[in-house]
């Protein structure tokens, strides 16, 4: 116990003099907490779009007129040519062309029945796809207006219609930074857990204090426990300073109860810092752990449903995120600060990160040699 | 009694790429309890290697080893309580201060500093005034004496340092050695390693390293006592051409400069120096001077390295 307490104090103070790592720990969480979420928005605004009419009548002019009053568009170019809108397409100055064809007010009108063209330039697919799906409804919407202008509806619809309305349960407003501010937080809890772990143990073989320490009577689970639990102790510290931030600058306070997260970082702690153990055992160098470090955690952070939603990945991805930590913890955040869900909902989630932490500490713990 | 340290065949090697490095090969050798002996050898030598099996860091591929009548491997939990080791580089937390590291690896030998106190007393009075300063702004000299301390705080019967004098200035290292001489008299057994032949005769005993085998293991009187030939020092004006006339001349069997001379021996045991020197006066050296000298350790492993 003396040992533990010794190596306990050790550790501690060698962070609290390290400025690098004081730094890290609290203004990390500060700035990726604060900037990311605020870049990292799916919501595809300001799409740039050029119209080319050529048909110039009051139908055309309305139709420009409503598009670019809606919030999505930005009208950049108002041309009748359709070489000169392809130009800013190429230009990257505009993402969607809509063509509005000569005629198109007297088809419309006489013929019951107009066309128009867009062209979307799908280099960044998701901007082509939304900005097409949005003129797509805005016309829609054009559409009816129009007929309305010159039909009266009967009473009924002559053909059955199925009218949806929609509401969006547990973030009704459906705010983005209330979805990626706790799966954010869940980056920083892991990175803080697995590789400031693995580089401080790392550190010691590198500089050679491991051969001071090995040749000493001290047990390796001592060693092994001394190293652990500062940095478990650390990763509860972000992640209160990260709820702290959350519920200061977003609003965003947990639906479910602060012991179910606090009980699911625990032992989700225990698991990633198992993996930091497992990467220092395997690396002689810090630049060795950190190029692996940042190997893992980008699959972690692209294959953890951060930001893209693991229900459209392929099989094999989807699959492969079964075997990755984050991904439960991003759930069991999500579940438990939007959802409010208990102990109870997450008990599979906490049963698997249960078994990553065994699995990983005990692969570490045999690997980990005091002697070569 | 058995011996403090006792190594029979020890046998190590490295596997690096495809080549393979010998680095121990069929190392025996005995300590005796109380004794100073010293693993001299130059850089690569496969003296650190020895050290970290001895010390239980590393395991030997074949042969064995005994520190204070514990065997390396089956019993290393025993060696690690009762060895001392100080590595060559230094290898403290040089964020912690010198009080902090030195509580620290009492804590993890279960003891004090008080407790042990007296035992590190000569060496830890020198770095007291310096117990608040953390240990990377220590100088060299006081590192190594922090090193010290931290290896014997524990009362080790066996102490390992691996090239304690390596890269400490002239005065500094007198004063190492005069530390370890106090140590010995507290009974303690030290084995050291260093590249530097002339602290060979502080040792009471000396084993000649070269290319992961001992060449030699005797006293450093014994050792130059065996040099086979009369050794001569010889002094010129330009020594470079003198080295170069030298060693054409089929007379000289060897010359090595030392220091400002250079030291020769001969093919013919009583080689006649007057005919010597009357060649190389021809040869147009001046200033020329030859006396006779005793051999020294350095000469001695020049020689041993040649057979």
């Amino acid at each position: 116990m003396r040992t533990l307490k010794i190596l306990l104090e050790k550790e501690f103070r060698q962070i609290f003099r390290n400025p690098a790592i004081l730094r890290l720990i609290f203004i990390m969480p500060i700035i990726q907490l604060l900037v990311l979420p605020l870049a990292a928005d799916y919501e595809v605004r300001d799409i740039n779009i050029a119209v080319v009419d050529q048909d110039h009548s009051s139908y055309s002019r309305k139709l420009t007129d409503k598009i670019s009053a809606s919030k999505y568009f930005n009208l950049v170019v108002y041309t009748n040519s359709y070489n000169e809108a392809i130009r800013e397409v190429e230009k990257d100055n505009a993402d969607v062309v809509l063509q509005i064809p000569s005629f198109f007010e007297k088809n419309l009108v006489k013929e019951d029945g107009a066309q128009l063209f867009m062209a979307l330039n799908a280099i960044n697919g998701v901007k082509a796809n939304l900005g097409g799906v949005y003129l797509r409804s805005i016309i829609n919407d054009f559409n009816g207006e129009v007929r309305l202008e010159w039909m009266q509806l009967p009473r009924f619809n002559p053909q059955p219609m199925i009218k949806i309305s929609s509401i969006n349960w547990f973030n009704p407003l459906l705010n983005y930074q209330f979805f990626m501010v706790p799966g954010i937080l869940v980056i920083l809890v892991t990175m803080v857990g697995a590789f400031l772990a693995a580089l401080n143990i790392v550190k010691e073989k590198e500089i050679g204090t491991i051969e001071q320490i090995n040749v000493t009577p001290i047990r390796k689970h001592q060693f092994i426990l001394g190293k652990l639990i500062p940095f478990w102790v650390l990763g509860l510290v972000i992640l209160s300073i990260g709820l702290l931030l959350a519920r200061i600058f977003y609003g965003i306070i947990p639906e479910g109860s602060f012991l179910t997260v606090y009980l699911f970082a625990v032992v989700y702690l225990l698991a990633v810092l198992g993996l930091g153990l497992l990467i220092s055992t395997y690396t002689e160098t810090q630049q060795q752990a950190m190029l692996i470090s940042f190997f893992v955690m980008m699959v972690f952070i692209l294959l953890g449903g951060l930001y893209t939603s693991i229900d459209s990945m392929p099989m094999w991805a989807q699959i492969f995120t079964k075997f990755n930590p984050v991904t439960y913890f991003i759930e069991v955040m999500r579940m438990v600060v939007l959802k409010g869900s208990s102990l109870y909902d997450i008990r599979h989630h906490l049963l698997i990160v249960t078994g990553f932490g065994i699995f990983l500490n005990t692969w570490a713990v045999i690997n980990y040699k005091k002697r070569s | 009694m058995e011996s403090a340290v006792k190594a029979e065949r020890v046998y190590k090697n490295f596997q690096s790429g495809k080549t393979e490095i010998e680095a121990l090969n069929n190392i025996s050798f005995e300590v005796e309890r109380g004794e100073l002996f010293g693993l001299i050898g130059p850089d690569g030598a496969g003296k650190t290697t020895l050290f970290r099996i001895l010390t239980t860091l590393m395991i030997a591929n074949k042969g064995n080893a005994w520190v204070d009548g514990f065997e390396v491997v089956s019993q290393y939990k025993e060696i690690r309580k009762r060895v001392g080791y100080m590595p060559g580089r230094f290898s403290l937390y040089q964020d912690l201060s010198v009080e902090e590291n030195i509580s620290f690896f009492a804590t993890l030998f279960g003891t004090t500093l008080e407790e042990n106190y007296e035992f590190v007393k000569d060496i830890y009075v020198q770095i007291e005034p310096f117990k608040k300063r953390r240990a990377g702004a220590l100088s060299g000299g006081m590192k190594q004496k922090l090193a010290l301390s931290c290896a014997l705080i524990h009362r080790p019967s066996v102490l390992f340092l691996d090239e304690p004098t390596t890269g400490v200035d002239a005065v500094s290292r007198q004063e190492f050695w005069d530390l370890l001489k106090s140590l010995q008299h507290q009974g303690i057994t030290i084995v050291v390693s260093t590249p530097y032949m002339d602290e060979a005769n502080l040792c009471d005993r000396v084993a000649l390293m070269q290319n992961g085998k001992i060449m030699d293991i005797d006293t450093p009187k014994g050792i130059t006592q065996k040099f086979p030939k009369p050794l001569w020092a010889i002094i010129a004006a330009d020594m470079y051409k003198l080295m170069h006339d030298l060693r054409s001349d089929e007379r000289v069997d060897t010359c090595y400069p030392f220091g400002q001379y250079h030291h020769i021996t001969f093919t013919e045991l009583n080689q006649e120096i007057q005919s010597i020197e009357k060649t190389l006066v021809e040869k147009g050296h001046a200033d020329l001077s030859i006396q006779k000298i005793e051999p020294t350790i350095e000469d001695c492993f020049m020689e041993l390295m040649n057979k």
